[in-house]
């Protein structure tokens, strides 16, 4: 196959510890290698700034709850529209893009490997299917756990083994990558209508805890030896107040131990559950308490799931929560109940910088990621697109690298904003590596793909590259802020295993990504114990014969299998 | 052999529990079905082979798939304002290939349900729609109302399978365990099985359902006596019923969407349920009819942001209804050729429509002989899914599964024809460029 090489590069690549070293870069078939012949395709970087491909490891790109924006929003679909060219097909959406705009999007940026975020086991086959469409990106599922009938009754019974083993087969079934847990309990008890309030409220009818669903699905995690942590979104998101649960949940898991080398809790879009208040008129910002666990404690990361103003569609596989948004709001509001697994909701609204509530939230996100000191432990994330689309991750990036620019933002906020947060009074600005880190390398850590050659540029990495047109060593990112933005929105170049997929910002190849999953070993006896539960739940319970339930091989065309287990 | 697990390719069911006996490559016997799904994988007479006319009075004289493919190719390439309509019983394979060959053309793709439940998806435009899997439905509900719809006609298993009669985690005793209500404007087969019958006057549904909302708001002295041809007392009763509901759920058919007031009728219904949820759980769901219509509105909407009647001649998606559906632009004589691929506009289209139909090539890609099959210029038979193709399929409540094919044919699939066809236009558009 081809060759290529990069010359004169700047490089961050901060897996390999490399900060702005002016570098080439070599790739083979798709790889990256030490050197290559004369005869090699050559990219002149001229010194401007080589990252690693972007990876996102918390995103809704795709799957049935996207899809039910898109039908409810005819509105957003009439935005962003491009017609096809030689090598694209049409686009439409901003925050809820058709699946080609969703790939080509991701690709424009410098991205080439996102996450879905959650995954309903009934409706994997229709995630996957999506998954397929979308160009370019390599990609995985996060497999929903956290309101299951089999998961809620092995814990109940005290049976690690048999939830193990129940992980491992769902996993399998869903061809997913890992444990997402979302509200734990709370999607069964909307199942009525009702939500839990808390760590230690039990789901009803099931007499198991939140704390224990989170906890044992936690165990269940390091026992499988899974590549990544659980992932976790807590209980009262959305309410003021809700910092106190986030803290005592991330004490759950504080003596979780793994075999591999990432955290052993990974809690999500915390921005939305660092509230502090008793009420929608005194809610304040309690970042400062979150990240002051996050800089005494390295059992943990997060992500910020950043609040960007304007159009958003919240999708969540927390209905209750966004039941309350939709009366709050008198929005739109869908629903979708997933039987014996779990609920969703999708409810679009608009962040307004003029309203307090908002300007706090959007607050959060920065206060997070900039007083929590190791850049390693939270992630640039906006929970795409929940606190708003991905194509705004240029713009958050600029935010937490220049003071002028988020106090150019706050000019449009709501005075009362700064009586709450801290933000006006943070003076760090992160720097190039920081920022590799926080759009690529801790994605890829906590995500435990660096072994599978992502988010890193060292030898025997998959070639995923992006240039972008700036020279770090002549730009002011504190001040030049409008640059740093316009760079990262289009790359100069996007290569995605050796292929160059963007130049100067456009399309210019599509191949197909391929789709990560995970087949874990569980314990025998564990094994035979669900497949007894599970087929009686089949025949007395779903609607579906277990026969026709898991998703079958056709639609996962390229897939990537990391095999691990129970030893 | 007897295969089993297999799923129907008839209904919004999508029932997947049928076993089939199959001899020598043929279906001999269809277990678990209904009538009229067993009649359908038994297999009845089908198009032998493509066929082609000039004269659509005339006769039709049988041609090879490829001057059959190559004719249709020429027609779509030189149309100026084509129309792909139907894409309901068919696999979501073949629908994207629709939307692909709708870019090539710049025509216009629209499915059945600008016919049917195109309504319910403006009502969802304005209101969202809470629902949920059939499953969950299962399990739990305890009030059941079916509005506008006859499933003992329409979906012969859903009263047995997910509705009504059968046992769930919550719902143990089965029919004993649900009320069922039933709002119609005759008393149809569904209605004798219902707990109660209310009869409404034909097209005064929407007013049925805000009398429903006031007295849900604690507001039913608002109510007259009297509200589309039901009494005020059984409105207050029956809004009571729907409030102390544990898990209330309305499924509805054509005669919410296709009645007076039609989108209206869906988003009023909607608000109604997203009011009960401030007291019990309560879901909605529309009652789909092919068995993967449900399937098209989601393929169409990954691939172009809209989930039908997307207008390509803009050079992108372009959806509105009353402007881009089949029928709206039939009527304005703005097409001039059509083909009509698994769905039937002749037995369904409007007059005015058919007209225009009749004055435009229409080329027809289906198994079986059809009324559109009258008004066909070209006709192109093709394997039956889910009997003698696999693929994907979307139960009427989203849940995506996948078609098993249970026998040999040599017919070419839709996607086949299809993809011969998108090349073939890809060859004309390339010559003329």
């Amino acid at each position: 196959m081809s060759e290529m090489r990069i010359k004169n590069a700047t490089v961050y690549d901060p897996i390999n510890g490399i900060n702005g070293d002016l570098m080439d870069i070599a790739v083979k078939d798709g790889k990256i290698v030490d050197s290559v012949g004369g005869s090699a395709q050559t990219i002149d970087a001229g010194g401007r700034l080589v990252y690693p491909g972007g990876v996102d490891a918390h995103t809704h790109i795709a799957g049935s709850k996207v899809n039910v924006g898109r039908i409810m929003r005819p509105d957003d679909s009439r935005l962003n529209n491009k017609p096809r060219t030689k090598v694209t097909r049409p686009r439409t959406g901003y925050t809820v893009p058709n699946v080609y705009s969703m790939g080509y999007g991701y690709a424009e940026m410098g991205y080439t490997t996102a996450f879905e975020a959650a995954v309903p086991i009934l409706k994997a086959r229709h995630t996957h299917e999506e998954l397929e469409e979308i160009p370019i990106l390599d990609k995985a599922g996060l497999t929903l756990f956290g309101s299951n009938w089999m998961v809620m009754d092995a814990i109940r019974e005290d049976d690690l083994d048999r939830l193990a083993a129940y992980v491992a087969w769902g996993l399998l079934a869903s061809r997913g990558w890992g444990i997402k847990i979302v509200n734990p309990g709370g999607g069964e008890a909307w199942g009525f209508g009702k939500n839990v309030s808390g760590l230690d409220d039990p789901v009803p009818n099931f007499e198991v805890t939140p704390r224990q669903i989170v906890r044992q699905l936690a165990e269940a995690n390091e026992k499988l030896n899974l590549p990544h942590s659980i992932h976790l979104h807590c209980n009262n998101l959305g309410k003021p107040g809700n910092y106190e649960t986030t803290l005592a949940t991330f004490d759950v898991c504080k003596d979780i131990k793994s075999k591999r080398d990432r955290q052993s809790l990974h809690v999500t879009h915390v921005q939305f559950n660092a509230w502090g208040g008793n009420h929608w008129g005194d809610i304040e910002s309690k970042s400062e308490p979150i990240a002051d666990y996050l800089n005494k404690n390295d059992f943990l990361t997060i992500d910020m799931g950043q609040l960007v103003f304007g159009s958003a569609t919240t999708m969540t596989a927390d209905g209750p929560v966004q039941y309350a948004n939709a009366r709050l709001l008198k929005a739109r509001w869908s629903n979708g109940d997933v039987e014996l697994e779990d609920s969703s909701g999708v409810t679009p609204l608009e962040y307004h910088p003029q309203s307090y509530i908002h300007g706090i939230m959007w607050a959060i996100g920065l206060e997070l990621a900039l007083l929590t000191k190791d850049p390693w432990k939270v992630l640039m994330t906006t929970d795409h697109p929940n606190g708003g689309p991905y194509v705004n991750y240029p713009m958050v990036m600029t935010m937490l690298m220049s003071k002028k620019r988020r106090e150019k933002e706050m000019e449009k906020i709501a005075e009362l904003t700064f009586d709450r947060t801290s933000i006006a009074g943070i003076d760090r600005e992160l720097d190039w590596y920081d920022i590799a880190i926080k759009t690529r390398a801790a994605h890829a850590k906590v995500q435990g793909i660096i072994e599978l050659g992502k988010g890193h540029l060292g030898v025997g990495a998959d070639a995923d590259i992006a240039i972008y047109d700036i020279k770090p060593d002549e730009t002011d990112a504190t001040v030049e802020f409008d640059k740093v933005e316009a760079a990262f929105r289009h790359a100069a170049y996007t290569i995605k295993g050796g292929e160059i997929v963007v130049k100067d910002g456009e399309i210019t190849a599509t191949p197909k990504g391929r789709t990560y999953w995970v087949k874990a070993t569980a314990p025998a006896d564990g094994h035979e114990r669900m497949m007894e539960d599970l087929k009686m739940k089949f025949k007395k319970y779903y609607s579906v014969n277990m026969a026709n339930y898991m998703v079958q091989d056709e639609y996962v065309e390229h897939p990537y299998v990391f095999e691990t287990g129970y030893q | 052999m007897i295969i089993k697990d297999v799923l129907c390719p008839f209904c919004g069911c999508l029932c997947d529990d049928l076993a089939v006996e199959v001899e020598n490559n043929k279906v001999v016997d269809v277990k678990h079905a209904c009538k009229i799904g067993a009649s359908k994988i038994m297999g009845h007479d089908r198009i032998k082979a493509p066929m082609m006319r000039d004269d659509k009075n005339g006769e039709f004289r049988e041609v090879s798939y490829d001057e059959a493919i190559n004719e249709s190719a020429k027609i779509l390439a030189n149309s100026k304002r084509p129309l792909l309509y139907g894409w309901a019983s068919g696999v979501c394979e073949m629908m994207k290939k629709g939307v692909l060959l709708n870019e090539e053309v710049g025509g216009i793709i629209d499915n059945t349900a600008s016919v049917c439940h195109g309504p319910s998806a403006l009502g969802v435009h304005e209101k969202g729609l809470p629902t949920g899997t059939l499953g969950q439905f299962a399990n739990r509900s305890d009030l059941v109302v079916f509005w506008g719809c006859n499933p003992v006609q329409a979906h012969p298993r859903h009263m047995s399978r997910y509705s009504v009669f059968n046992k769930g985690f919550f719902t143990a005793k089965g029919r004993k365990s649900r009320k069922v209500v039933v709002f119609d404007v005759r008393k149809t087969d569904t209605a004798e099985m219902a707990d109660e019958y209310v009869q409404v006057n034909p097209g005064e549904d929407y007013l049925v359902i805000s009398a429903l909302r006031a007295v849900v708001a604690d507001k039913a002295d608002v109510v007259p006596d009297s509200v589309g041809g039901v009494p005020k007392e059984k409105l207050v009763e029956l809004g009571e019923a729907m409030k102390g509901a544990k898990y209330g759920m309305v499924y509805f058919g054509m005669g919410l969407t296709q009645s007076r007031g039609k989108y209206k009728n869906i988003d009023n219904a909607v608000s109604l349920i997203t009011e009960l949820n401030a007291h019990g759980k309560h879901s909605i769901l529309p009652m789909r009819g092919h068995y993967n219509v449900t399937g098209f509105g989601q393929v169409c909407a990954w691939e172009t942001g809209f989930a039908n009647a997307v207008d390509m001649s803009r050079g992108i998606p372009y959806y509105n209804p009353g402007e881009t559906c089949s029928n709206d632009l039939l009527m304005r004589e703005e097409i001039d050729a059509a083909m009509v691929i698994a769905g039937d506009a002749g037995a369904h289209f409007p007059a005015q429509s058919i007209a225009r139909m009749g004055k435009v090539p229409v080329i027809q890609v289906d198994p079986f002989h059809n009324p559109t099959t009258e008004m066909a210029n070209i006709v192109i038979p093709t394997k039956v899914s889910g009997v003698e193709l696999e693929g994907t399929a979307y139960r009427m409540d989203a849940v995506s599964l996948r078609m098993r094919k249970l026998v040999d044919v040599d017919f070419p699939s839709d996607e086949e024809v299809l993809d011969k066809i998108i090349a073939k236009i890809r060859e004309i558009k390339g010559a003329s460029s």
